[in-house]
């Protein structure tokens, strides 16, 4: 070992972190899952609407209208028929408001599916507040039967003033059970 | 640490005998020579793959293969190239070189270094058996994004991700040993500032690895759940949400492309100074330029993602956070510049590789500024501009600088030299036909033609065609390469221990062929001061 003489020795601190150091950034991957939904509820990106437990008095200008555009969407597989009561109905922010889409499942079969909601422009996510919603929980849709689906939804009056028209998506996807 | 305590009684004792040396070694020599034919079987085992995209492409219509076929031959592609064979090549560059440039008798974890190698065999063959199982390699993309790598996969995925995790594994094991042999095995009379520029990029290429690689890991890992064990990482229905992989991934996969080229940023720094004839121009902002390409590449991830409706704040971020690298990089780029200013410049091969490097890398540099642009962006992404960009980037950056390199210490690897004419033919004949392959591409991705499909409309039909010519001739290269390093191997004439002029550097004042285990005895102050590159 006399060559070895005056070369620094690896100390064991030394081999804790190099080895910490990756097993750490292992569960850092997993810290991005919760980081980035705090961060798209904080900020509304990525069109999360958020949820609210009782019907709170908002003041309302009763003057301000927004136009609530409803869309529907299913992905590929899912065989129920999915679509919006109405098109688009004007609301006041502060006012809770309902909402009511149709379903109809034109097989034999029992579907079950889970609807995602989106709502655009991303700015607006963070007022759109729903008290109830049918994609809080995954449905059931027997065969050939029609079905209304409502939702109950308020816009806050810290909207953006210059946004008059917000529009709600759904998509649809099949869960297995 | 056998090799470093073994030989108290004979400093020279020579490797075993037969096909056991090689699966038992714990030399750093041969295991880098391990990591190099690895590195070359797989290069030409997707190129081969290129070769099927390129004939696919020859014409309009669909010509030799099934739309699912091609989409596994331009995922593999991707994946055997940036996996197999880039990052392996540079890991085989560094066992080779760092122990030689910093004086020291071998790696820092010899056994561990054994192993990182002989994990990439089987992940390499766990990869590849994808192609015989039901439903065929993965068809996503390198990027597999979910849900498609996630719900709509065959099963052969799970296998992919498998192979993830083990080359992940091996290339954290790599970098660990790097560091360590670097921090603590240096020659103890050696500061940090005398170290080799392709020693300082491997060390933060190092930090880069064991700080994005991991998050890959647990990438795939959420994919695996997702697929296998009812998780809802990226299924929206479950609560999770898909634009969430991208965002892992790329953090992952930002850093990586910078894997990739810091350590040929390092080769590139020995070879111009050696053939200019002068020393490297501006050796400590080449170091801190290094550094901080590595801090921006973890900060700049979203520019991947302009198109998945990330809010304008966000993408005016990333933006200018992207823009940002081009300031080190350029800073790289005039270095190298004012290094050749009033040298006296000699065209030996390694030079040629590396002035095209420089150039070629550039324009791959400029693009990718455009790509940058968020405005612009939203009409190249997923064109064959990024197709372009990201080639210009990988082939004539990364691995004309691997190229390079061989060229470079292949007469200390071997104590041989190689065909000069041979290899100023090769030289030429790359160096034309990959500008036939892939300039065009700029072309067809501005004029809107979509990156993996196998059919496109007329108008692209002649580009796609001068492009597809250079790719065969390109792709032909190779074999003449692989000749030339035969030849060279088999009949070189001897060289000399300094074959090369104007070079630097302590593995240079070695044997004509280094020999098995070199600096048992660290080099002196004076020697390793003589031998900077900083001075």
């Amino acid at each position: 070992m006399a060559e070895m003489e005056g070369r620094q020795k690896i100390t064991k601190k030394f081999w804790i972190k190099l080895v910490l150091a990756p097993i750490l950034m292992f569960f850092f991957a997993y810290a991005m899952v919760p980081i980035y939904d705090v961060f798209c509820e904080i900020t509304g990106f990525n069109g999360r609407t958020g949820r609210v437990d009782s019907e709170q008095v908002h003041v309302v200008d009763e003057m301000r209208e927004v136009e609530v555009s409803f869309f529907a969407m299913t992905m590929g597989g899912f065989p129920v028929q999915f679509g919006p009561k109405v098109n688009s109905m004007k609301v006041v922010p502060g006012k809770f408001y309902t909402a009511s889409y149709i379903a109809k499942n034109n097989t034999d079969e029992i579907v079950i599916g889970q609807a995602v909601p989106s709502v655009a422009p991303t700015e607006a996510a963070l007022y759109f507040k729903k008290l109830e919603c049918f994609c809080f929980n995954k449905q059931v849709f027997k065969p050939h039967e029609q079905v209304e689906m409502t939702l109950r939804f308020v816009i806050e009056p810290e909207l953006d003033e210059r946004i008059k028209d917000v529009s709600l998506s759904y998509n649809f996807f099949k869960l297995k059970s | 640490m056998t090799t470093v305590t073994d030989h108290t009684d004979d400093g020279h004792h020579g490797p075993e005998k037969g096909l056991m040396r090689w699966i038992k070694t714990t030399n750093h020599k041969d295991i880098g020579s391990l990591y190099l034919w690895f590195a070359f079987v797989m290069l030409l085992i997707g190129g081969a793959m290129a070769m099927v995209i390129r004939m696919e492409l020859f014409q309009p219509g669909m010509q030799l293969s099934e739309p699912q076929f091609f989409n596994q031959m331009t995922t593999m592609h991707g994946l055997i190239m940036v996996f197999g064979a880039v990052m392996p090549a540079f890991v085989g560059l560094g066992n080779w070189l760092i122990p030689m440039m910093i004086g020291a008798p071998d790696m820092a974890l010899p056994r561990m270094n054994n192993w990182s190698f002989w994990i990439l065999p089987f992940a390499g063959g766990i990869l590849l058996s994808t192609f015989f199982m039901e439903g065929g390699a993965p068809a996503f993309g390198w990027t597999f994004y979910a849900p498609l790598s996630t719900t709509f996969a065959p099963d052969s995925t799970d296998f992919f991700i498998f192979a993830v995790h083990l080359l992940g594994f091996s290339s954290i094991m790599g970098a660990i040993n790097i560091i360590a042999t670097v921090l603590n095995m240096r020659a103890p009379e050696m500061k940090l500032m005398d170290m080799p520029l392709f020693v300082w990029t491997w060390l933060i290429t190092s930090f880069l690895l064991i700080g994005a690689m991991p998050v890959l890991a647990g990438a795939v890992t959420m994919m695996l759940t997702d697929r296998n064990f009812g998780t809802a990482f990226f299924d929206a229905t479950g609560g999770g949400d898909p634009v969430l992989f991208q965002h892992i991934f790329w953090f992952f996969g930002h850093p990586e492309v910078y894997i990739m080229i810091l350590p040929a940023f390092g080769v590139v720094s020995h070879i111009i100074p050696t053939f200019a004839r002068k020393p490297l121009f501006g050796y400590s902002s080449m170091v801190y330029a290094s550094a901080s390409i590595a801090f921006l590449s973890y900060i700049v991830w979203g520019h991947h993602m302009f198109s998945t409706g990330m809010p304008v704040a966000g993408e005016l971020y990333f933006m200018y956070a992207t823009m940002l690298i081009a300031v080190p990089t350029g800073v790289k780029v005039f270095n190298w510049v004012s290094t050749m200013w009033r040298g006296s410049m000699t065209f030996e091969t390694p030079m040629l590789w590396a002035i095209s490097f420089v150039f070629l890398f550039t324009i791959g540099g400029f693009s990718g500024l455009m790509l940058g642009i968020v405005p612009a962006d939203i009409q190249y992404q997923d064109t064959y501009f990024v197709v372009a960009h990201f080639h210009y980037v990988l082939v004539t950056g990364a691995l004309w600088a691997i190229i390079a390199a061989t060229f470079y210490w292949l007469p200390k690897w071997t104590g041989k030299m190689y065909n000069e004419t041979l290899a100023k033919v090769h030289f030429w004949w790359a160096v034309i036909s990959v500008n036939v392959l892939f300039f065009p591409q700029h072309f067809l991705g501005l004029a809107g033609m979509p990156r993996r499909i196998p059919d496109y409309s007329l108008q692209f039909a002649d580009f796609n065609m001068i492009s597809s010519i250079g790719g065969f001739a390109f792709g032909a290269s190779f074999i003449l390469f692989t000749y030339i390093l035969i030849d060279c191997i088999r009949n070189g004439k001897p060289a000399d221990a300094r074959p090369w002029e104007g070079a630097k550097g302590l593995e240079w004042t070695l044997e004509p062929k280094a020999q098995y285990h070199s600096f048992n005895i660290p080099p002196t102050k004076v020697l390793i001061e003589q031998e900077s590159q900083n001075s």
